[in-house]
């Protein structure tokens, strides 16, 4: 198979909050062979914040990248990001398919937008163009006994119009890669619904209750371990784990990993690259636990 | 229960600047209420989605515009992704909130500020500056409470960088900025 290559949108949050996503992305692709070309001096999409002051002013902030990436003759940008991956696309469509948009958004920028590239996100990519199956072979230690919930977050493959990637109401790309990589996928109702999203810091009380459903259902299946794909999920479970606790009055130490992270993690990539070490709930003993399975069996 | 009166409180116009900005046909809302089964912030919302569409429908701007519900959606397109009619409710929201911040209806002071001072970071920056971005939030709000339990968890962790990061065409990015604003005087 001939090494596939990318246009790359990291997204802000992978410079702070999330920067063991973006390594862990970075080293996975890497050790599949796919090469990821950032696009230069890429700006922010603009997020939530953007979208909901104005949609010209949003397709504006994801066109100047998408232009970018056009530039750099690509035609399909990735991104690990879902919020990104809304807003490119979003911007993208809309530009697309209405010449008037299209003229409203060129007004905002300094060159006009002429082609737009696709955009998907790096776990479409790895489950459609790679395939558990790619994976198979690259599993080196596999998460052999680790119970896992997949959770998807909201706007990853929702609205299916626009997403157009594994199911709106039960995803499964995400459980098939963490099967290839040996781990027990546990079934998760609550896939897609919503951790709280952005409301963290202005609305927290409303975010304790949304993510505490979910840290509630993921302990009540007995899961080891929860795995997202969403930087906005994982701080939503993670940082604010301690919070929700505090709140809601539990005591959970679920570990909340990147996919990224758990398949690195079982093709044996150095753990430097993986930033375990950026987690806020401790995720080793989860990990040593599949060494101790493992020995058991 | 909420009642409207509707005889003196209709603005049509409202309504059709509505279906207008966010391209959908609100009049194919038959209130089946799925919408708002699906919406996971309904225990929060003081108007629930399915009833802000049919106060759309029937033209009651005030009562639309000066809800918490408009500034809580969190655009997860629970509600879109449901709709039997293909309505994008969650554009429909998007937009309600488009004009209330034109119009000046801000109910959610906190929710606006935060994405008030997440665009002032990337106007200034190109990119979000985390830290910058919480600093600014707490001067807007008087909220310097806010999150800082969460500093010890991160700072050693190094995953909030104590400086922006400047790109090469953030004055590219002000422009975007400077010019939707004198689209929009």
């Amino acid at each position: 198979m001939s090494k596939l290559s990318y246009a790359y949108y990291p997204g802000c949050s992978g410079q702070g909050t999330s920067m063991e996503y973006e390594a862990s992305t970075r080293g996975l692709c890497e050790a599949l062979d796919i090469e990821l070309k950032e696009i230069p001096d890429w700006s922010c999409c603009g997020s939530t914040p953007a979208h909901a002051c104005d949609h010209v002013l949003s397709a504006a902030l994801s066109g100047r990248n998408l232009a970018l990436a056009a530039d750099m003759g690509e035609d399909c940008v990735l991104t690990p990001c879902p919020s990104c991956l809304t807003n490119l696309k979003n911007a993208g469509r809309h530009i697309a398919h209405s010449d008037d948009f299209k003229a409203k958004v060129n007004k905002l920028l300094d060159e006009p937008i002429n082609e737009v590239p696709d955009v998907k996100s790096v776990l479409q990519i790895l489950f459609e163009d790679l395939g558990p199956e790619g994976l198979k072979d690259k599993i080196l230690k596999p998460l052999k006994g680790l119970k896992v919930v997949t959770y998807y977050g909201c706007i990853l493959t929702r609205p299916p119009k626009l997403m157009e990637f594994d199911s709106e109401e039960n995803p499964i790309s995400m459980d098939e890669l963490m099967k290839a990589a040996g781990a027990e996928v546990l079934p998760f109702p609550l896939k897609t619904e919503c951790c709280g999203a952005s409301h963290g810091v202005a609305r927290k009380d409303l975010v304790m209750k949304l993510s505490g459903k979910l840290l509630d259902m993921a302990a009540q299946l007995g899961a080891d371990a929860v795995v997202t794909a969403c930087p906005l999920c994982q701080m939503n479970l993670d940082l604010r784990q301690g919070q929700v606790n505090q709140a809601n009055k539990t005591s959970y130490k679920l570990p909340v990993f990147y996919y990224t992270q758990l398949l690195g993690w079982a093709m044996g990539l150095p753990q430097a690259q993986l930033g375990l070490d950026k987690l806020c709930v401790d995720p080793m003993p989860a990990l040593n636990g599949i060494a101790k399975k493992e020995d058991a069996a | 229960m909420q009642t409207v009166n509707l005889t003196d409180t209709v603005d049509r116009t409202f309504m059709e600047k509505v279906m207008e900005e966010s391209g959908q046909v609100l009049s194919q809302c038959y209130q089946c209420g799925n919408c708002t089964a699906s919406c996971p912030y309904t225990f929060g919302f003081d108007i629930p989605v399915s009833r802000v569409m049919r106060l759309v429908q029937t033209g009651q701007k005030k009562a639309v515009l000066e809800s918490s519900s408009i500034w809580l959606c969190a655009s997860c397109t629970s509600c879109t992704t449901r709709c039997p009619n293909n309505i994008d409710v969650a554009c429909v929201m998007d937009v309600l909130r488009h004009i209330a911040r034109r119009e000046g209806f801000v109910k959610e002071r906190r929710v606006k500020a935060f994405f008030d001072s997440f665009l002032d970071s990337v106007r200034k920056h190109g990119r979000v500056f985390e830290i910058g971005l919480m600093v600014d939030y707490v001067c807007k709000t008087g909220r310097f409470w806010t999150d800082m339990d969460l500093g010890p968890k991160m700072l050693p962790k190094g995953k909030m960088s104590l400086r922006p990061h400047d790109i090469k065409g953030k004055d590219a990015i002000a422009r975007i900025f400077k010019r939707f604003e004198e689209e929009n005087k």
